[in-house]
Protein backbone atom coordinates (compact mmCIF):
# COMPACT_ATOMS: atom_id res chain seq x y z
CA UNK A 1 0.00 0.00 0.00
CA UNK A 2 2.86 2.06 1.16
CA UNK A 3 4.18 2.24 -2.62
CA UNK A 4 0.39 2.83 -4.47
CA UNK A 5 0.27 6.01 -1.56
CA UNK A 6 3.51 6.88 -3.03
CA UNK A 7 2.46 6.61 -6.59
CA UNK A 8 -0.76 9.04 -5.97
CA UNK A 9 1.46 11.66 -3.96
CA UNK A 10 3.73 12.10 -6.59
CA UNK A 11 0.88 12.13 -9.49
CA UNK A 12 -0.88 15.06 -7.42
CA UNK A 13 2.33 16.43 -6.98
CA UNK A 14 3.10 16.82 -10.55
CA UNK A 15 -0.34 17.68 -11.39
CA UNK A 16 0.33 20.63 -9.34
CA UNK A 17 3.47 21.88 -10.09
CA UNK A 18 2.38 21.69 -13.35
CA UNK A 19 -0.96 23.63 -13.50
CA UNK A 20 1.23 26.20 -11.00
CA UNK A 21 3.51 26.29 -13.63
CA UNK A 22 1.24 26.84 -16.94
CA UNK A 23 -0.82 29.43 -15.08
CA UNK A 24 2.45 31.37 -13.81
CA UNK A 25 3.65 31.25 -17.34
CA UNK A 26 0.66 32.10 -18.94
CA UNK A 27 0.43 35.21 -16.78
CA UNK A 28 4.42 35.90 -17.17
CA UNK A 29 3.55 36.96 -20.37
CA UNK A 30 1.27 39.07 -19.71
CA UNK A 31 3.40 40.81 -16.82
CA UNK A 32 6.32 41.18 -19.25
CA UNK A 33 4.10 43.31 -21.60
CA UNK A 34 2.84 45.15 -19.05
CA UNK A 35 6.10 45.99 -17.22
CA UNK A 36 7.76 46.76 -20.76
CA UNK A 37 5.07 49.35 -21.71
CA UNK A 38 5.32 50.97 -18.26
CA UNK A 39 9.33 51.12 -18.58
CA UNK A 40 8.67 52.57 -22.29
CA UNK A 41 6.09 54.87 -21.51
CA UNK A 42 2.73 53.52 -22.99
CA UNK A 43 -0.01 51.32 -20.80
CA UNK A 44 0.69 47.35 -22.37
CA UNK A 45 -2.27 45.08 -22.90
CA UNK A 46 -5.17 46.88 -21.87
CA UNK A 47 -7.82 45.39 -23.61
CA UNK A 48 -9.36 42.18 -22.09
CA UNK A 49 -10.82 42.20 -19.10
CA UNK A 50 -9.37 44.50 -16.37
CA UNK A 51 -5.87 45.61 -16.43
CA UNK A 52 -6.13 43.19 -19.52
CA UNK A 53 -5.78 40.22 -17.49
CA UNK A 54 -7.36 38.06 -19.87
CA UNK A 55 -4.76 38.99 -22.37
CA UNK A 56 -2.83 35.45 -21.89
CA UNK A 57 -6.26 33.36 -22.86
CA UNK A 58 -6.82 35.39 -25.39
CA UNK A 59 -3.55 35.05 -27.49
CA UNK A 60 -3.66 30.69 -26.49
CA UNK A 61 -6.93 30.70 -28.19
CA UNK A 62 -5.70 32.51 -31.47
CA UNK A 63 -2.49 30.56 -31.20
CA UNK A 64 -4.75 27.59 -30.96
CA UNK A 65 -6.72 28.27 -34.23
CA UNK A 66 -4.49 29.78 -35.96
CA UNK A 67 -3.11 27.41 -39.32
CA UNK A 68 -0.14 25.40 -38.76
CA UNK A 69 1.95 25.50 -41.34
CA UNK A 70 4.87 23.24 -42.08
CA UNK A 71 7.73 24.99 -44.38
CA UNK A 72 8.18 22.66 -47.82
CA UNK A 73 11.98 22.92 -47.42
CA UNK A 74 12.08 22.36 -44.04
CA UNK A 75 13.27 18.55 -42.21
CA UNK A 76 9.51 17.70 -41.17
CA UNK A 77 10.08 15.14 -38.37
CA UNK A 78 12.84 17.21 -36.66
CA UNK A 79 10.70 20.55 -37.35
CA UNK A 80 7.69 18.97 -35.18
CA UNK A 81 9.86 17.53 -32.89
CA UNK A 82 12.33 20.51 -31.46
CA UNK A 83 9.53 22.42 -30.01
CA UNK A 84 8.03 19.06 -28.32
CA UNK A 85 12.05 18.71 -26.93
CA UNK A 86 12.10 22.33 -25.75
CA UNK A 87 8.73 22.47 -23.67
CA UNK A 88 9.49 19.01 -22.53
CA UNK A 89 12.95 19.92 -20.91
CA UNK A 90 11.77 23.51 -19.63
CA UNK A 91 9.39 21.99 -17.52
CA UNK A 92 10.84 18.66 -16.83
CA UNK A 93 13.86 20.54 -15.31
CA UNK A 94 11.04 22.08 -12.42
CA UNK A 95 10.76 18.46 -11.03
CA UNK A 96 13.94 18.66 -8.45
CA UNK A 97 13.37 21.69 -7.38
CA UNK A 98 12.61 22.53 -3.85
CA UNK A 99 9.26 24.76 -3.43
CA UNK A 100 8.21 24.78 0.29
CA UNK A 101 8.85 22.48 3.55
CA UNK A 102 6.92 19.32 4.35
CA UNK A 103 4.22 19.37 6.04
CA UNK A 104 1.71 16.07 7.76
CA UNK A 105 -1.93 15.44 5.96
CA UNK A 106 -4.33 16.25 9.11
CA UNK A 107 -5.87 12.97 10.37
CA UNK A 108 -2.97 10.64 9.21
CA UNK A 109 0.90 10.79 9.94
CA UNK A 110 1.38 11.14 6.07
CA UNK A 111 4.12 13.40 5.55
CA UNK A 112 4.61 14.78 2.20
CA UNK A 113 7.43 16.95 1.06
CA UNK A 114 7.38 20.08 -1.41
CA UNK A 115 9.17 18.90 -4.38
CA UNK A 116 8.29 16.75 -6.59
CA UNK A 117 11.93 14.40 -6.78
CA UNK A 118 14.30 14.78 -4.23
CA UNK A 119 17.59 13.05 -5.91
CA UNK A 120 20.99 12.87 -5.01
CA UNK A 121 22.63 15.40 -8.07
CA UNK A 122 19.50 17.46 -7.83
CA UNK A 123 21.72 20.28 -9.16
CA UNK A 124 23.26 18.37 -12.02
CA UNK A 125 20.00 16.82 -13.45
CA UNK A 126 19.02 20.40 -13.44
CA UNK A 127 21.89 21.40 -15.49
CA UNK A 128 21.89 17.95 -17.84
CA UNK A 129 18.32 18.72 -18.64
CA UNK A 130 18.99 22.27 -19.72
CA UNK A 131 21.57 21.47 -21.72
CA UNK A 132 19.61 19.05 -23.62
CA UNK A 133 16.81 21.64 -23.75
CA UNK A 134 19.01 23.75 -26.49
CA UNK A 135 18.57 20.97 -28.75
CA UNK A 136 14.71 22.31 -28.99
CA UNK A 137 16.36 25.90 -30.52
CA UNK A 138 19.18 24.90 -32.15
CA UNK A 139 17.40 21.74 -34.24
CA UNK A 140 14.44 24.22 -34.64
CA UNK A 141 16.09 26.99 -36.55
CA UNK A 142 17.76 24.41 -38.68
CA UNK A 143 15.05 22.12 -39.68
CA UNK A 144 13.33 25.17 -40.75
CA UNK A 145 15.32 25.30 -43.78
CA UNK A 146 15.39 29.23 -43.57
CA UNK A 147 18.63 31.19 -43.67
CA UNK A 148 17.93 33.83 -40.86
CA UNK A 149 16.52 30.17 -38.93
CA UNK A 150 19.49 28.57 -39.60
CA UNK A 151 21.88 31.65 -38.44
CA UNK A 152 19.46 31.74 -34.91
CA UNK A 153 20.66 28.54 -34.04
CA UNK A 154 24.40 28.59 -34.94
CA UNK A 155 24.27 31.17 -32.64
CA UNK A 156 22.39 29.73 -29.90
CA UNK A 157 24.77 26.50 -30.14
CA UNK A 158 27.62 28.52 -30.10
CA UNK A 159 26.47 30.62 -27.15
CA UNK A 160 25.35 27.61 -25.42
CA UNK A 161 29.02 25.86 -25.49
CA UNK A 162 30.33 29.27 -24.05
CA UNK A 163 27.95 29.85 -21.42
CA UNK A 164 27.40 26.28 -19.89
CA UNK A 165 30.94 26.27 -18.73
CA UNK A 166 30.79 29.53 -17.07
CA UNK A 167 27.29 28.45 -15.85
CA UNK A 168 28.74 25.25 -14.28
CA UNK A 169 31.88 26.94 -12.83
CA UNK A 170 29.70 29.78 -11.12
CA UNK A 171 27.74 27.20 -8.93
CA UNK A 172 31.41 25.11 -7.62
CA UNK A 173 31.77 27.65 -5.23
CA UNK A 174 28.02 26.84 -3.15
CA UNK A 175 28.33 23.35 -3.43
CA UNK A 176 31.96 23.53 -1.67
CA UNK A 177 29.95 25.21 0.83
CA UNK A 178 27.39 23.23 1.49
CA UNK A 179 29.08 20.05 0.41
CA UNK A 180 26.05 18.57 -1.43
CA UNK A 181 24.28 18.53 -4.63
CA UNK A 182 21.17 17.94 -3.12
CA UNK A 183 18.77 20.80 -3.47
CA UNK A 184 16.62 20.41 -0.23
CA UNK A 185 20.30 20.19 1.92
CA UNK A 186 21.37 23.18 0.40
CA UNK A 187 18.51 25.10 1.57
CA UNK A 188 18.61 22.98 4.51
CA UNK A 189 21.91 24.78 5.00
CA UNK A 190 20.66 28.40 4.55
CA UNK A 191 17.85 28.12 7.24
CA UNK A 192 17.70 30.91 10.11
CA UNK A 193 17.39 34.20 8.62
CA UNK A 194 18.68 36.20 5.81
CA UNK A 195 22.38 36.18 7.27
CA UNK A 196 23.09 32.52 6.25
CA UNK A 197 21.89 32.77 2.75
CA UNK A 198 24.42 32.03 0.39
CA UNK A 199 24.69 35.30 -1.75
CA UNK A 200 26.45 37.00 1.39
CA UNK A 201 28.88 34.14 1.03
CA UNK A 202 28.69 33.73 -2.87
CA UNK A 203 28.31 37.48 -3.78
CA UNK A 204 30.40 37.05 -6.87
CA UNK A 205 29.07 33.44 -8.18
CA UNK A 206 25.58 35.25 -7.81
CA UNK A 207 26.35 38.02 -10.29
CA UNK A 208 28.27 35.54 -12.38
CA UNK A 209 25.49 32.84 -12.41
CA UNK A 210 22.96 35.43 -12.87
CA UNK A 211 24.73 36.84 -16.31
CA UNK A 212 25.10 33.35 -17.59
CA UNK A 213 21.33 32.15 -16.63
CA UNK A 214 20.46 35.44 -18.59
CA UNK A 215 22.36 33.54 -21.38
CA UNK A 216 21.05 30.18 -21.27
CA UNK A 217 17.36 31.72 -21.52
CA UNK A 218 18.51 33.60 -24.62
CA UNK A 219 17.52 36.96 -23.05
CA UNK A 220 18.55 40.52 -23.61
CA UNK A 221 21.27 41.12 -23.21
CA UNK A 222 22.11 37.94 -24.42
CA UNK A 223 19.17 37.45 -27.32
CA UNK A 224 21.31 36.25 -30.12
CA UNK A 225 19.46 33.53 -31.51
CA UNK A 226 16.32 35.17 -31.54
CA UNK A 227 17.38 39.00 -32.10
CA UNK A 228 14.24 40.90 -33.71
CA UNK A 229 16.31 43.64 -35.54
CA UNK A 230 18.68 41.52 -37.63
CA UNK A 231 16.89 37.87 -37.70
CA UNK A 232 13.56 38.49 -37.58
CA UNK A 233 13.08 36.33 -34.94
CA UNK A 234 15.70 33.75 -35.71
CA UNK A 235 14.82 30.18 -34.71
CA UNK A 236 11.21 30.22 -34.59
CA UNK A 237 11.04 32.51 -37.64
CA UNK A 238 8.73 29.85 -39.48
CA UNK A 239 7.20 28.80 -36.44
CA UNK A 240 3.33 29.42 -36.71
CA UNK A 241 0.48 28.49 -34.59
CA UNK A 242 0.57 26.03 -31.21
CA UNK A 243 4.29 25.35 -32.29
CA UNK A 244 5.26 28.77 -31.98
CA UNK A 245 3.38 28.70 -28.50
CA UNK A 246 5.19 25.89 -27.60
CA UNK A 247 8.68 27.79 -27.72
CA UNK A 248 7.21 30.57 -26.56
CA UNK A 249 5.99 28.86 -23.02
CA UNK A 250 9.45 26.90 -22.93
CA UNK A 251 11.24 30.02 -22.50
CA UNK A 252 9.30 31.43 -19.90
CA UNK A 253 9.02 28.19 -18.19
CA UNK A 254 12.66 28.03 -18.30
CA UNK A 255 12.98 31.22 -17.04
CA UNK A 256 10.80 30.52 -14.14
CA UNK A 257 13.17 27.26 -13.58
CA UNK A 258 16.24 29.18 -13.79
CA UNK A 259 15.09 31.69 -11.47
CA UNK A 260 13.72 29.09 -9.12
CA UNK A 261 17.43 27.79 -9.26
CA UNK A 262 18.80 30.84 -8.05
CA UNK A 263 16.92 31.13 -5.34
CA UNK A 264 17.26 27.86 -4.48
CA UNK A 265 20.99 28.26 -4.34
CA UNK A 266 21.72 31.74 -3.42
CA UNK A 267 18.30 33.12 -1.33
CA UNK A 268 17.83 30.48 0.94
CA UNK A 269 15.54 28.98 -1.24
CA UNK A 270 11.78 28.18 0.53
CA UNK A 271 13.01 30.06 4.30
CA UNK A 272 11.87 33.17 5.56
CA UNK A 273 14.04 36.15 5.65
CA UNK A 274 13.97 36.14 9.61
CA UNK A 275 12.98 33.67 11.72
CA UNK A 276 10.38 35.59 13.55
CA UNK A 277 8.62 34.98 10.06
CA UNK A 278 8.92 30.89 10.21
CA UNK A 279 5.06 31.17 10.69
CA UNK A 280 4.38 32.12 7.19
CA UNK A 281 4.56 28.43 4.87
CA UNK A 282 7.91 28.53 2.59
CA UNK A 283 5.83 28.53 -0.57
CA UNK A 284 4.70 31.47 0.30
CA UNK A 285 8.04 32.78 0.48
CA UNK A 286 9.42 30.84 -2.65
CA UNK A 287 6.87 32.51 -4.77
CA UNK A 288 8.13 36.03 -3.61
CA UNK A 289 11.87 35.42 -4.27
CA UNK A 290 10.75 34.19 -7.41
CA UNK A 291 9.08 37.14 -8.42
CA UNK A 292 11.39 38.98 -7.62
CA UNK A 293 14.37 37.99 -9.75
CA UNK A 294 11.82 37.57 -12.54
CA UNK A 295 11.06 40.95 -11.89
CA UNK A 296 14.49 41.79 -12.76
CA UNK A 297 15.28 39.86 -15.75
CA UNK A 298 11.58 41.33 -17.07
CA UNK A 299 13.37 44.86 -15.77
CA UNK A 300 16.91 44.49 -17.30
CA UNK A 301 15.07 43.95 -20.56
CA UNK A 302 13.95 47.17 -21.18
CA UNK A 303 16.68 48.66 -19.71
CA UNK A 304 20.16 46.79 -21.48
CA UNK A 305 20.66 46.97 -25.22
CA UNK A 306 21.62 43.59 -27.04
CA UNK A 307 25.58 42.86 -27.51
CA UNK A 308 27.00 42.29 -30.57
CA UNK A 309 27.65 38.78 -30.96
CA UNK A 310 31.44 38.71 -31.34
CA UNK A 311 31.37 40.90 -27.52
CA UNK A 312 29.00 37.94 -26.21
CA UNK A 313 31.71 35.53 -27.15
CA UNK A 314 34.37 37.79 -25.79
CA UNK A 315 32.81 38.39 -22.53
CA UNK A 316 32.26 34.84 -21.91
CA UNK A 317 35.33 33.16 -22.67
CA UNK A 318 38.00 35.67 -21.74
CA UNK A 319 36.03 37.76 -18.89
CA UNK A 320 33.20 35.35 -16.83
CA UNK A 321 34.99 32.30 -17.84
CA UNK A 322 38.29 33.24 -15.72
CA UNK A 323 36.51 35.16 -13.16
CA UNK A 324 34.58 31.81 -12.13
CA UNK A 325 37.97 30.13 -11.81
CA UNK A 326 39.35 32.73 -9.25
CA UNK A 327 35.79 32.26 -7.27
CA UNK A 328 36.59 28.65 -7.13
CA UNK A 329 40.06 29.36 -6.13
CA UNK A 330 39.68 31.70 -3.39
CA UNK A 331 36.46 29.96 -2.16
CA UNK A 332 38.39 26.47 -1.76
CA UNK A 333 41.39 28.68 -0.64
CA UNK A 334 39.03 30.19 2.37
CA UNK A 335 37.48 27.01 3.07
CA UNK A 336 40.73 24.93 3.56
CA UNK A 337 42.09 27.52 5.43
CA UNK A 338 39.03 27.75 8.02
CA UNK A 339 39.18 23.77 8.34
CA UNK B 1 5.24 -8.74 -3.20
CA UNK B 2 6.67 -5.22 -3.39
CA UNK B 3 10.29 -6.34 -3.58
CA UNK B 4 9.10 -8.59 -7.24
CA UNK B 5 7.58 -5.96 -8.54
CA UNK B 6 10.27 -3.57 -7.70
CA UNK B 7 12.40 -6.66 -9.45
CA UNK B 8 10.44 -6.77 -12.29
CA UNK B 9 10.35 -3.54 -12.70
CA UNK B 10 13.93 -3.10 -13.67
CA UNK B 11 14.25 -5.98 -15.80
CA UNK B 12 11.34 -4.26 -17.92
CA UNK B 13 13.15 -1.10 -17.92
CA UNK B 14 16.56 -2.77 -18.89
CA UNK B 15 15.07 -4.45 -21.76
CA UNK B 16 13.49 -1.47 -22.92
CA UNK B 17 16.54 0.82 -22.60
CA UNK B 18 18.71 -1.78 -23.97
CA UNK B 19 16.52 -2.65 -26.81
CA UNK B 20 15.86 1.32 -27.80
CA UNK B 21 19.87 2.12 -27.70
CA UNK B 22 20.66 -0.96 -29.58
CA UNK B 23 17.96 0.31 -32.62
CA UNK B 24 18.96 3.89 -32.32
CA UNK B 25 22.65 3.12 -32.69
CA UNK B 26 22.44 1.10 -35.63
CA UNK B 27 19.88 3.91 -37.11
CA UNK B 28 23.51 6.23 -36.14
CA UNK B 29 25.70 4.57 -38.78
CA UNK B 30 22.81 3.96 -41.35
CA UNK B 31 21.01 7.44 -41.80
CA UNK B 32 22.47 9.97 -44.56
CA UNK B 33 21.47 13.00 -43.09
CA UNK B 34 24.72 13.21 -40.76
CA UNK B 35 21.86 15.40 -38.13
CA UNK B 36 19.78 12.91 -37.90
CA UNK B 37 22.51 10.22 -36.84
CA UNK B 38 23.82 12.77 -34.33
CA UNK B 39 20.19 12.84 -32.86
CA UNK B 40 19.85 9.28 -32.49
CA UNK B 41 23.14 9.41 -31.32
CA UNK B 42 21.28 11.49 -28.24
CA UNK B 43 19.15 8.99 -27.29
CA UNK B 44 21.56 6.27 -27.70
CA UNK B 45 23.61 7.88 -24.60
CA UNK B 46 20.47 8.96 -22.46
CA UNK B 47 19.64 4.94 -23.02
CA UNK B 48 23.15 4.13 -21.88
CA UNK B 49 22.38 6.82 -18.71
CA UNK B 50 19.25 5.64 -17.61
CA UNK B 51 21.38 1.91 -17.46
CA UNK B 52 23.91 3.87 -15.38
CA UNK B 53 21.08 4.74 -13.18
CA UNK B 54 19.69 1.35 -12.71
CA UNK B 55 23.51 0.10 -11.90
CA UNK B 56 22.87 2.55 -8.68
CA UNK B 57 25.12 5.62 -10.10
CA UNK B 58 22.87 8.52 -11.08
CA UNK B 59 26.18 10.64 -10.95
CA UNK B 60 27.72 8.68 -13.75
CA UNK B 61 24.35 8.86 -15.62
CA UNK B 62 23.90 12.79 -15.55
CA UNK B 63 27.86 13.44 -16.00
CA UNK B 64 27.17 10.93 -19.31
CA UNK B 65 24.09 13.00 -20.34
CA UNK B 66 25.44 16.85 -19.33
CA UNK B 67 28.84 16.21 -21.48
CA UNK B 68 28.44 13.49 -24.01
CA UNK B 69 24.66 14.27 -24.79
CA UNK B 70 24.58 17.72 -24.30
CA UNK B 71 27.87 19.29 -24.97
CA UNK B 72 29.62 17.19 -27.46
CA UNK B 73 27.05 15.95 -29.47
CA UNK B 74 25.70 19.88 -29.36
CA UNK B 75 29.55 20.67 -30.55
CA UNK B 76 29.16 17.51 -33.48
CA UNK B 77 26.01 19.42 -34.73
CA UNK B 78 27.28 22.81 -34.72
CA UNK B 79 30.13 21.79 -37.06
CA UNK B 80 27.69 19.88 -39.20
CA UNK B 81 25.53 23.12 -39.25
CA UNK B 82 28.83 25.21 -40.42
CA UNK B 83 29.77 22.67 -43.20
CA UNK B 84 28.27 22.16 -46.48
CA UNK B 85 27.33 18.64 -46.75
CA UNK B 86 25.83 18.99 -49.97
CA UNK B 87 29.14 19.83 -52.09
CA UNK B 88 31.18 17.58 -49.88
CA UNK B 89 28.52 14.54 -50.85
CA UNK B 90 28.10 15.38 -54.63
CA UNK B 91 32.39 15.48 -54.84
CA UNK B 92 32.32 12.08 -54.14
CA UNK B 93 35.35 12.50 -51.43
CA UNK B 94 35.82 9.18 -49.42
CA UNK B 95 38.78 7.79 -47.65
CA UNK B 96 40.01 4.56 -49.23
CA UNK B 97 39.54 1.42 -47.41
CA UNK B 98 37.49 3.36 -44.96
CA UNK B 99 35.09 0.86 -44.73
CA UNK B 100 37.71 -2.07 -44.37
CA UNK B 101 39.69 0.16 -41.71
CA UNK B 102 36.27 0.87 -40.22
CA UNK B 103 35.00 -2.92 -40.12
CA UNK B 104 38.42 -4.12 -38.77
CA UNK B 105 38.23 -1.50 -35.95
CA UNK B 106 35.46 -2.32 -34.78
CA UNK B 107 35.96 -6.26 -35.03
CA UNK B 108 38.76 -5.53 -32.68
CA UNK B 109 37.01 -3.79 -30.06
CA UNK B 110 34.11 -6.22 -29.98
CA UNK B 111 36.69 -8.89 -29.00
CA UNK B 112 37.97 -6.41 -26.17
CA UNK B 113 34.26 -6.31 -25.28
CA UNK B 114 33.43 -9.80 -24.85
CA UNK B 115 37.13 -10.58 -23.45
CA UNK B 116 36.46 -8.12 -20.81
CA UNK B 117 33.34 -9.72 -20.39
CA UNK B 118 33.82 -13.41 -20.65
CA UNK B 119 37.87 -13.65 -19.47
CA UNK B 120 36.56 -11.63 -16.58
CA UNK B 121 33.21 -11.82 -14.84
CA UNK B 122 32.26 -8.91 -12.25
CA UNK B 123 33.12 -10.71 -9.34
CA UNK B 124 30.62 -8.44 -7.39
CA UNK B 125 33.06 -8.54 -3.99
CA UNK B 126 32.28 -5.31 -1.64
CA UNK B 127 35.43 -2.85 -1.18
CA UNK B 128 35.70 0.21 0.76
CA UNK B 129 33.44 1.99 -2.24
CA UNK B 130 30.25 -0.08 -1.95
CA UNK B 131 27.18 0.29 -4.67
CA UNK B 132 25.68 2.38 -1.99
CA UNK B 133 28.78 4.78 -1.01
CA UNK B 134 29.42 4.95 -5.04
CA UNK B 135 25.52 5.83 -6.45
CA UNK B 136 24.71 8.48 -3.72
CA UNK B 137 28.27 9.89 -2.87
CA UNK B 138 29.70 12.19 -5.59
CA UNK B 139 32.34 12.61 -2.57
CA UNK B 140 33.48 9.04 -3.24
CA UNK B 141 33.93 9.94 -7.11
CA UNK B 142 35.86 12.49 -6.52
CA UNK B 143 38.23 10.98 -3.51
CA UNK B 144 39.02 7.87 -6.30
CA UNK B 145 40.02 10.19 -8.64
CA UNK B 146 42.21 12.72 -6.64
CA UNK B 147 44.14 9.49 -4.86
CA UNK B 148 44.21 6.38 -6.42
CA UNK B 149 43.62 7.61 -9.84
CA UNK B 150 45.27 11.08 -9.69
CA UNK B 151 48.03 9.91 -12.62
CA UNK B 152 45.51 8.58 -15.43
CA UNK B 153 43.38 11.84 -14.48
CA UNK B 154 46.21 14.14 -15.25
CA UNK B 155 47.09 12.48 -18.17
CA UNK B 156 43.32 12.76 -19.83
CA UNK B 157 43.96 16.47 -18.80
CA UNK B 158 47.31 16.60 -20.53
CA UNK B 159 45.82 14.94 -23.52
CA UNK B 160 42.87 17.25 -23.67
CA UNK B 161 45.39 20.18 -23.15
CA UNK B 162 47.57 18.95 -26.78
CA UNK B 163 44.51 18.17 -28.53
CA UNK B 164 42.73 21.89 -28.04
CA UNK B 165 46.11 23.49 -28.87
CA UNK B 166 46.82 21.14 -31.69
CA UNK B 167 43.57 22.15 -33.19
CA UNK B 168 43.71 25.60 -32.52
CA UNK B 169 47.77 25.75 -34.85
CA UNK B 170 45.67 24.01 -37.29
CA UNK B 171 42.84 26.17 -37.74
CA UNK B 172 45.39 28.69 -37.93
CA UNK B 173 47.90 27.48 -40.50
CA UNK B 174 44.74 26.72 -42.96
CA UNK B 175 43.85 30.22 -43.13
Amino acid sequence: MQVLYLLIETIVKCVVVFACLMLSVAYLTWLERKVLGHIQIRFGPNRCGPFGLLQPFSDGIKAFFKEDLVPGNSDKAIFVISPMIAIIAAISMFAVIPFGDQFTIPGTDWVVKLRIADIDIGLLYVFGIASLGEFGIVLGGWSSGNKYGLTGSLRAAAQMISYEVALGLSIVGVIILSQSLRLSEIVALQAGGFWHWNILYQPAAFVFFIICALAEINRTPFDMPESESELACGFNIEYSSMKFALFFMAEYAHMITVASVAVTLFLGGWQAPLPQLDFIPGVFWFAVKVFVLIFFFIWQRGTFPRLRYDQIMKFGWKVLFELTLVNIFITALIVLLKG
Amino acid sequence: MAENFGILFQWLIFMGMAFVSIVASLLVITRKNPIHSALFMVLTLLCVAVLYILLYNPFIAIIQVIVYAGAIVMLIVFVIMLLDLETELRSKLKIVHSKVIGGFLAVLFLFGILYTVVAKPPTGQTGSYTTEKMGSNVQAVGEALFTDYVFPFEIAAILLTVAIIGAVILSKKRT
